[in-house]
């Protein structure tokens, strides 16, 4: 890899008050191979988390999100999807050059993943207790006795009434609140590093996608975990997310801390996602809408993913790709943590 | 020799039915009027002699205007009987109970000639355009099957020409009209179900959570281009949806659901900034805010617990297993939907129907 790649560097900047992130994503290039061609669903995604800290990753469908959570994984549909290019550092070590049986040791115990549909991802045939008391049959050892005493106190632990006569139910029985927070105690059995969670409330109602979240930050907190939530809602981000990255087409076009990113964004994409949050003082009058479709992946647009939707697009747009360079203040201070990767940053934050 | 009589007596219905419809309504005057509507599904038990042991109450006496030319939004959660309510208004379900008043006209009691006429005018659009639309059919097809039922609106050999209309209408190309539904992207499907329901020029559409499938900056384009036809078609939209803020945006008014129930109806500043009734403020404070300034000095309500089973509902109030003011009064007296007793004759916006017997203003950060 070369270091020439202005991407590549980012993420290094971050670590410079002397911790370690928990996790940090480097220049990940992902693929499908399909009838039609290679999809390149990832290219070039850097981030990273630290312990506590909350990174949101923004973007709509196909924009490569989970994708790359499936990569940190190692869930990743391999045939057809590859890990073209990249390294994810674990804790500073490359996870991708690991053989799967390290791996596998990692998945549970370091990293764990909450997924959208909990009934889908739950199976059906087993009792939830049986489904929790297997990671630390699996993982630690222990005996079926053991594991089930530990299941009930999971159970506990994310406030499922009378947890001890409902250990024995099925996925079915429990509703859709219950069932996420089964997921959310699986994937915190063993006390997980890093936790990424998929849309983790997009299939609840909002009173309860209140409680899970709430639910969710409050655990957070207490293991000192470091959690990536994918998600499509700007409101549920600007909730609980220390920082964001959008995704656009398999890019990160712009990272920012979560005030900063709302107040003055630095890319046209993610000034289009808030002007298209209905207001109180558009009320009556069109929303402001992104034109078009998102891009086809098979034959990404050259240059910038983002101009033929783009309003402010030129010629420069659609011949060179724009790089993800570092944000500044007007004259010229650094901004913390904040990049994008558009050709006209400066005049998208500064008017 | 009965039956000949039988017939001519229909046939006057029919046709006092189609005069009724013909009937422009002005705007603001009522089109749409339920009344107490039910459907209650049975819930059996046994394989030959199917015995009814119970019911599934999913609507369960909701009463509501929808005005010419206005947008009625229904928000609730999932399992409040909010698509059912759609399936009633478009006769897809009989009532167990109730009535729907189109233009004065009890369509629940219609069949025949008049149904049919009566259908013509109420339209829906569905939530999922993936499964909504036929993937063997192609877009023309699609959208002119109405004709095929209604012959009358447009002619054999205008169809093509009004197919490719409606297209344009909705801002698709009408080149596109020999096109499959899996050729074209989400947002550009539910176009081609907005088409369809709109090919028979109807008054009302029903829309079930059309743009909650939709990635977020496609929402803005099918919410604008919903808002544009209403104006240039004159058209009544009921609005049912869960997105608070989406909701907020297109109606003029809203009402709550709950359980089978409408717990509290008003006009969107009514019920968005002052909302009376536990549940509206629990549910309105439980939608985050797409402002992280916001998210220290909001107070959110949280409830507890799920949405109780429609089969077995408490006793009283439906909400008062949630709700952190439930008293004595609240399990044995079902609050009815009205304004509440203390705001009667008063001049604010918190004088409107809502259904609680301890309805009262609460300061809550409001939905953009």
């Amino acid at each position: 890899m070369t270091t020439s790649h202005v991407t590549a560097d980012v993420p290094a900047q971050r670590g410079t008050d002397g911790e370690t992130p928990v996790l940090e994503v480097r220049d990940l290039h992902v693929e499908f191979k399909t009838r039609e061609g290679i999809v390149k669903a990832v290219n070039g995604v850097n981030y990273s988390v630290k312990a506590g800290e909350t990174l949101a990753v923004l973007g709509e469908s196909g924009s490569g999100k989970s994708v790359t959570a499936q990569a940190i994984m190692g869930i990743l549909d391999s045939p057809p999807g590859r890990v073209a290019k990249g390294e994810i550092l674990f804790k500073g070590q490359d996870i991708l050059q690991l053989p799967e049986a390290e791996r596998r040791k990692l998945r549970g115990p370091k990293m764990a993943m909450i997924f959208q549909d909990a009934l889908s991802a739950l199976n059906p045939v087993f009792s939830v207790g049986n489904q929790l008391g297997e990671m630390f049959r699996v993982h630690q050892g222990m005996s079926k006795k053991d594991a089930k005493a530990k299941a009930i106190e999971l159970m506990d632990r994310v406030k499922i009434p009378a947890a001890r006569s409902r250990v024995g139910d099925y996925p079915h029985q429990f509703s859709g609140g219950m069932r996420q927070r089964i997921m959310i105690a699986m994937a915190l059995a063993l006390e997980p590093d890093l936790i990424i969670a998929d849309e983790p409330t997009t299939a609840l109602d909002v009173t309860v996608q209140a409680q899970v979240m709430d639910l969710l930050a409050e655990l957070q907190a207490e293991y000192h975990m470091g959690l990536i939530l994918i998600t499509h809602d700007l409101g549920v981000v600007a909730d609980v997310a220390d920082k964001i990255a959008v995704m656009y087409a398999g890019r990160i076009v712009e990272q920012a801390p979560v005030h900063e990113l709302y107040k003055r964004p630095a890319h046209p994409y993610t000034r289009g996602l808030l002007d298209s949050i209905p207001r109180l003082d558009q009320k009556g009058q069109e929303l402001y809408a992104i034109k078009g479709l998102p891009p086809n992946l098979l034959k990404p647009p050259t240059g910038c993913a983002f101009s033929p939707r783009c309003p402010k697009a030129q010629d420069i747009c659609r011949t060179e790709l724009p790089p993800l360079v570092p944000v500044s203040e007007q004259d010229g201070t650094e901004l913390v943590g904040r990049v994008s990767a558009c050709h006209f940053w400066k005049e998208q934050i500064h008017g | 020799m009965a039956e000949p009589i039988k017939k001519d007596e229909a046939a006057v219905d029919v046709t006092a039915v189609e005069a009724a419809i013909e009937r422009k309504v002005d705007r603001g005057e009522p089109i749409l009027q339920v009344r107490n509507l039910v459907k209650h599904f049975p819930l059996t038990q046994g394989i030959l002699f199917k015995k009814q042991v119970g019911a599934v109450k999913a609507v369960d006496g909701v009463s509501f205007d929808l005005h010419q030319g206005e947008t009625l939004g229904i928000v609730g959660e999932s399992g409040c009987g909010k698509s059912t309510v759609a399936k009633l208004l478009m006769l897809l379900e009989t009532a167990t109970a109730g009535e729907v008043f189109y233009k004065g006209q009890d369509i629940t009691k219609l069949s025949g000639r008049a149904l049919k006429a009566v259908r013509r005018n109420i339209q829906m659009v569905f939530q999922d355009p993936y499964t909504s639309l036929n993937p063997r059919m192609t877009v023309g097809d699609i959208i002119g099957e109405p004709f095929d039922i209604h012959p009358e609106v447009a002619p054999k050999g205008d169809r093509r020409r009004k197919v490719q209309e409606l297209l344009d209408v909705v801002g698709l190309n009408p080149e596109y009209i020999n096109r499959y539904p899996h050729q074209f992207s989400g947002g550009q499907r539910q176009r081609i179900g907005i088409a369809r329901g709109l090919a028979l020029n109807p008054e009302i559409i029903i829309c079930d959570e059309p743009v909650s499938a939709l990635d977020v900056s496609v929402q803005a384009q099918v919410i604008n281009l919903m808002g544009k036809l209403q104006d240039e078609f004159n058209l009544s939209y009921i609005f049912i949806a869960h997105d608070l803020s989406i909701v907020r945006h297109i109606s003029d008014r809203v009402g709550v659901m709950y359980l089978g129930k409408m717990a509290e109806i008003g006009t969107d500043e009514q019920i968005y900034e002052h909302p009376t009734h536990p549940y509206t403020q629990a549910l309105l404070s439980a939608v985050p805010v797409p402002d992280p300034e916001a998210r220290a000095n909001r107070e959110r309500i949280i409830l507890t617990g799920d949405v109780p089973s429609p089969a077995n509902p408490p006793s009283g109030c439906s909400f008062r297993t949630r709700c952190w003011k439930a008293q004595e009064k609240c399990s044995q007296e079902a609050p009815v939907l009205a304004v509440p007793e203390r705001f009667k004759g008063q001049d604010t916006p918190a004088a409107h129907s809502s259904a609680c017997h301890f309805a009262e203003e609460k300061q809550i950060v409001p939905v953009h």
